[in-house]
This record gives structure tokens, sequence and C-alpha cells, in this order.
């Protein structure tokens, strides 16, 4: 009795050292992934007057599109409302390092770029701030992917790097 | 004997369970009956992904098409069969393992009351496509008002199982003083307790913003708020549903296969972890969102690999017990005695093969949590790949198992086809299997979730091979559930009626309570060190928001 009780003891060590280790290791993975490689989630970028955006005097979404800011260095200022992007179509040249800056004038949108890590919700009131550099020339496709109502399938836009 | 216990004891204890099991049936049905349409809604999804449009010919009864049918999927699958289901279910669990009923009657029926009330209320907008909001209701979408006080109805209804739970366990104590809780009522319970806590989230999301906003008595509301208090609820109620299936896996699989559960202080000590570690994680849905700091992204990351952990040890336990059964049915070698389990028990291999699915679903939940990895995944179809394998069979293939042993119990008759019963699960498998698989592959592939593909101009060539197989596969477990539905009906209303309802008892454990530390049984002590946990994850962050918040946004209709 007693040494089935040892057997079954074993047992449960040994599984449960594993059960520790598997996690603390992704977890080390994913800390090196963030802050030795700099892969970072979208965070706080400030507040925003939905009415202010609506009206168009918003001092930052009062003019979208693409402005260069420096050499090589592209900031894309992008609303999002039902159901389109404004403006829908960037082009940059290979190599160009974008910042995407969004709201959003009514629900909540999505922003994912496909082939980038670019992934953020689109917030009313709020500001989404991302950047990507885009390295391959190509048609990058970018979809609403947060429901926003009856045409949420028909919004999408393109980014084409030269 | 009955005479001599009567004698024994001043007063007799009634183990009368008769109200208990009309509400664990009344609950079961309801919950089947939401899942067998809001499945259907689902069929018509990957029809239309595959350019097959089934809306048109249902515009009268589906005015808001895809979009409507989405939401009714989520709402009666993921809120209303799960609810009901789990209510019913451990509203028996819990009295039959104490072996006496809930202290107040009345208050177990004015549970099933204020859901079934607020059940309707949600249905009458959601039917009529004023509500086509999701299942996620994130504000500024604006639903009819009724659809936000029927959902609110239906949590605060499950809160008073709680309450006629604590009394119970409490005189129970009182009765048998220096026994521990049985591990079914103790799992129960902590379940309970787990999702009311829980319920705070969303509870002040409606109450506070979503509600007052949608009466018209407020002008504008803050999405990022209701966001953080939606998630505040919308991850532990992952395990509210998983839990239940847990407590199968734990308490009656090991027993129905021939065999005893593998330890039970360790299963009293991963429900304690669940406990603590299933709440403070909602922001991990939230790792793509402005207006969060990425500091508190990354802490609700790292407790979500705590979650982790717990269920690599029920993983253990449960393997573990059929592995004892299997071996006492004459299974040998390192993985042949797979083959000794009770495989023609539709019962048994219901839940094994949900076991099976739900090994792939942890995995890719692991990369959902996995912070920025994330970011490859974020409401792409990956996730509800991921979520088909976890609450859509881990969950439901478990409770359809479930009901093939309980269906009889509760109403004395036979299970109309054991073959049908047999090969559903396979079929769910196969099915599940191929639709996840291929889900996946598309999120991977950037297709989002939520969309009408059928009418997206941006649909990528390589995204229709794929979706073609989800397709086949959702076709298969289509014609799963209409053998699962098939056989129910039948049983229900041609079932031949057994002299005796066949009873059951639950599985005794190798290493019994008595091997687990008391603590475990201090339910307070662990309430107080989650509701600790939980305000340091959170109250940062809310009162971040609110500082910040201007409650101007306004609702809107879209659809």
């Amino acid at each position: 009795m007693k040494d089935k009780k040892f057997i079954s003891y074993l047992f449960e060590v040994a599984w449960i050292l594993p059960s520790v280790a598997i996690p603390v290791s992704m977890l080390v993975a994913i800390l090196i992934t963030a802050f030795a490689v700099g892969v970072r989630v979208p965070t706080t970028a400030g507040r925003v007057s939905v009415s202010a955006v609506a009206a168009g005097v918003d001092a930052t979404f009062s003019q979208t599109g693409l402005r260069e800011i420096a050499p090589g260095r592209y900031e894309a200022i992008i609303t999002a409302q039902t159901f389109m992007f404004t403006p829908n179509k960037i082009e940059v040249p290979a190599g160009s390092k974008v910042t995407f800056i969004l709201t959003s004038k009514d629900v909540i949108h999505g922003f994912k770029i496909n082939g980038t890590p670019i992934n953020v919700m689109v917030i009313p009131g709020q500001v989404s701030r991302v950047t990507a550099t885009f390295d391959k020339p190509g048609e990058y496709l970018f979809v609403c992917h947060e429901y926003c109502g009856a045409g949420h399938h028909v919004m999408y836009g393109t980014v084409i790097v030269n | 004997m009955a005479s001599i216990a009567a004698r024994a004891r001043p007063v007799a204890i009634s183990t009368d369970l008769s109200v208990e099991r009309k509400l664990a049936g009344i609950n079961i049905f309801i919950a089947f009956a939401a899942l067998a349409i809001g499945g259907l809604m689902g069929v018509l999804q990957i029809l239309r992904y595959n350019g097959l449009d089934l809306y048109t010919p249902s515009k009268p009864l589906l005015p808001g098409g895809y979009y409507q049918g989405l939401t009714i999927h989520g709402v009666l699958n993921v809120l209303v069969f799960t609810t009901f289901y789990i209510i019913g279910f451990l509203t028996y669990i819990f009295t039959k393992s104490l072996n006496r009923p809930l202290a107040s009657s009345r208050l177990a029926w004015a549970t099933l009351w204020v859901m079934v009330t607020g059940l309707v209320l949600a249905a009458i907008p959601l039917l009529a496509n004023n509500a086509t909001v999701m299942f996620t209701f994130y504000p500024p979408l604006k639903a009819d008002a009724l659809f936000y006080i029927g959902l609110t109805l239906v949590v605060a209804g499950t809160w008073l199982l709680l309450v006629n739970m604590i009394i119970t366990r409490n005189a129970w104590l009182a009765d048998n003083p220096g026994q521990r809780t049985p591990l079914p009522a103790f799992m129960s319970i902590v379940t309970m307790l787990m999702w009311t806590i829980s319920t705070i989230g969303v509870a002040s999301e409606m109450l506070f913003l979503v509600i007052p906003w949608s009466l018209g008595l407020v002008g504008g509301t803050d999405p990022v708020l209701a966001r953080t208090l939606f998630w505040f609820t919308g991850h532990p109620i992952v395990y509210f549903w998983l839990l239940p299936a847990y407590i199968s896996w734990y308490t009656l699989v090991p027993e129905q296969a021939g065999g005893k559960l593998f330890s039970d202080p360790m299963a009293r000590v991963s429900f304690i972890l669940f406990l603590i570690l299933s709440l403070p994680i909602g922001m991990h849905h939230q790792v793509t969102d402005p207006g969060i700091s990425e500091m508190w992204k990354l802490v609700h990351a790292v407790f979500t690999f705590g979650v982790f952990f717990p269920s690599l040890l029920t993983f253990f336990n449960v393997v573990a017990s059929l592995e004892y059964a299997a071996r006492r049915n004459g299974g040998e070698g390192w993985l042949a005695w797979i083959f000794n389990l009770p495989w023609g028990k539709p019962e048994i291999s219901a839940q094994i093969v949900a076991m099976m699915l739900f090994a792939f679903g942890g995995i890719s939940g692991l990369v959902n949590a996995s912070y920025n990895v994330n970011l490859v995944v974020h409401n792409t179809s990956w996730i509800s790949g991921h979520f088909h394998l976890t609450v859509g069979t881990a969950v439901t293939l478990s409770f359809m198992g479930i009901t093939y042993w309980l269906v009889p119990h509760l109403t004395g008759r036979k299970l109309w086809s054991r073959g049908l019963a047999v090969a559903q699960p396979w079929l769910w498998f196969v099915g599940m299997g191929l639709f996840s698989h291929f889900m996946h592959e598309l999120g991977l592939r950037g297709m989002p979730r939520r969309t009408d593909i059928g009418g997206a101009p941006y649909v990528q060539d390589e995204w229709r091979f794929f979706l073609f197989f989800a397709l086949i596969g959702g076709l298969i477990m289509f014609v799963s559930a209409i053998f699962y539905y098939l056989n129910m009906i039948m049983t229900l209303t041609r079932g031949k009626k057994l002299a005796e309802a066949p009873d059951f008892t639950f599985a005794k454990a190798l290493s019994g309570p008595e091997d687990a530390p008391k603590i475990l049984d201090r339910l307070l002590v662990w309430v107080a060190i989650a509701a600790i946990i939980l305000i340091i994850n959170y109250v940062p962050t809310i009162l971040d928001i609110l500082s910040t918040a201007t409650f101007d946004i306004p609702g809107r209709r879209v659809w």
C-alpha cells in the first residue's frame, strides 16, 4: 500500500514539474520577443473627441492621408466609419517605416494588415497608433475585422508597396 | 433501514430530490432547444461562406440575414445553451452528491423563472432584428433595451442558485460536523462562486452603462470601459462553461468507465486554482485595444499562463483515472490500454472524444493568450476555430454525452438508439476536426471572423480551398447533430419505459479527500485571495479609463 502511494506520488511530481516548466518557458519566449526583439502590442495613445473628428476640426484627423515625416518614415492618418476607411489606399516605397494613426467616427472597427504584425482595434474616442516596416514590394490587404454593421464585409483597403 | 436512520437523528433530513430532478430536466430541455436553433444558424453561415445563400429565402424569418443569424448563433449557443444546461446540471449534481434537496425549493423555482423571463425578454428584440449586436454587444452598437434587460435577468437568476447552494452546504456541514464536502458538491459550489464573482463585470456594464443608455436616460457611453467590464466576465465565463464538463470528467466518467478517480486532493487543488486564476485575466481579449496600457495586458497574459497549470493537472488526473479504469478492464502496455476503455458506451466515448479535441483547443488558446503572438490571430477566424474546439466540443459534446445517461435516469426511458448514440460523437469529432482545423488555417491567412465572407469583395483565392473543407466539416457536424436530436426526441416520446430508472453513483477516489489539506474546503479564504488578485489586476486600469472617460459616445443602429 505504501509503495503504491509512493509510485502515484512520483507520477504526480513527474507531471507537475513539466506543467510548470512548459508555461514558464513559453512566457520567457514571449518576453524575449517583446522586449529584446521589440514585437510590442498596441497601448494607450490618447483620447480624441468623436464630435470634433466628425466635424472635421480635430487637429490630427481633420487631414487624413499619408505624410512623410522624415526620409523613409511616414505617418498615415486614417479614419474608420461605417463601412469605409479614409483613405483606403496607401502607397509607399519599399523599406518604408509607416506609423498608422487611426480613430473611428461611429462604432468599433478593426484594422489588420495581412502579412504584417499590425492588428489593432479602432474605437470611437480613442487613438490607435501602430507601426510597421514594409520591406517587400506588393499589395497588402487590410480589412475591418470587428463587426460594425450590415456592410462590415465591404470595409477594406490596401497598402501598396513599390 | 430508513426507520433506524430516522431514529438516529432528531429530525429526519429529506432526501427527496424530485424538485431538483424536474429543474434539471426543464433547464436541460431549454438548453438543447436553444442549441438546435443556434446550431442551425451555423449551417447557414458555412454555406454562405461557400457561396450558397439561404438568407434570401429565409428573409421573412430572418430579416437581418447573415449578421442577425450570427448574433442568434452566438447568443443561443454560448449564452443560453451553456447557462441553462449548467444551472440544471449543477442543481442536480450538487444535491445528489450531498443527498439532500436545496434548502429552498421556492428559491430554486424562482431561479428558473427569473432566467426564463430574461430569455423571453432578450429573444423578442433578437428575433425581430432589433439586437443584431453579436453576443458581445460592444457599444456603441445599440440594441433594443429589452435585449440587455433580458440577458441581465438570466445572469441574475444564476446568482440565486449560488445563494441556495451556500445555505444548503452550511446546513449539510452543520449536520455532518468534521466531514469533507463531497467532491461533486465542492466543485459545483466553487464553479458557481467563480462565476458569480466574475459577473460583477458584465452586471456593472449592464446596470451602469448599457441599460440606462439604451433606455435613453443618458446620452453617451464609453466603449473601452464597456469592453473592459465585458471581458472581466467574458474570460471567466469560458471556465463557467468548462468546469461543469470537468465535474463530469472527474466525478462521473471514472465510475462509468469502471474505475476510480486518481486523486481527490489534486482535483480540489485544481478547482481552487480555477477559482483564483480564471478571474483576473480578461484583458488578454483586449491585447489590441487602444486605451489600455501594454503593461497590464502583459500581466493578464502571465496570469492566463497560470491557468494552464490547473488545466494540466486536470488533464493528468482525468487521463490517469481513465488509464486505471482501462487497466481494470484488462488493458496493458504504455498506450494500448486506450483500446480497453468502454468505447461502446456513448456517454463515455462522447466525453473522451471531447477531451481529445479539447487538447488542441487548449493549445490554440495558449496562442491567443500569448501577448504579442495574439497579433497574428486576433479577430481572425483562428479564434472561431479555437472556441469551436473548446466550448463547441469540450463543453457541448460532453454535455451531449452526459445526456446519454442523464435523460434515461431522469425520465426512466431507455435510450432509443444506442447505435446512433455511438456514432454521433465520432461524426462530431471528424466534422469539428475538419471545420476547426480549416478555420484556424484561414485565420492564419488573414480571414476575419464575424464577417459575411460570402459577400466580401476581398476574398483571397487561397481561402476558397480551405472554406470548402470547412463546409464539409460543418455538414458532417450537422449530420451528427441530427443523430443526436433524433435520438433524444425519440427517447423522450417513444423510449421504452423502464421498470426502474437507472441510478448512478459518483466515482470513488484512489487517493481520497482524507489526503487533502482541510483548508481547501475553507472557501471564504480562497474567495478572499481571488478578490485581492482581481482588485490588483483590474482597479488600476478601470481607474485609468474612468479618469479620461467622457461618456459622450452616442449609440448607433448600423444594421
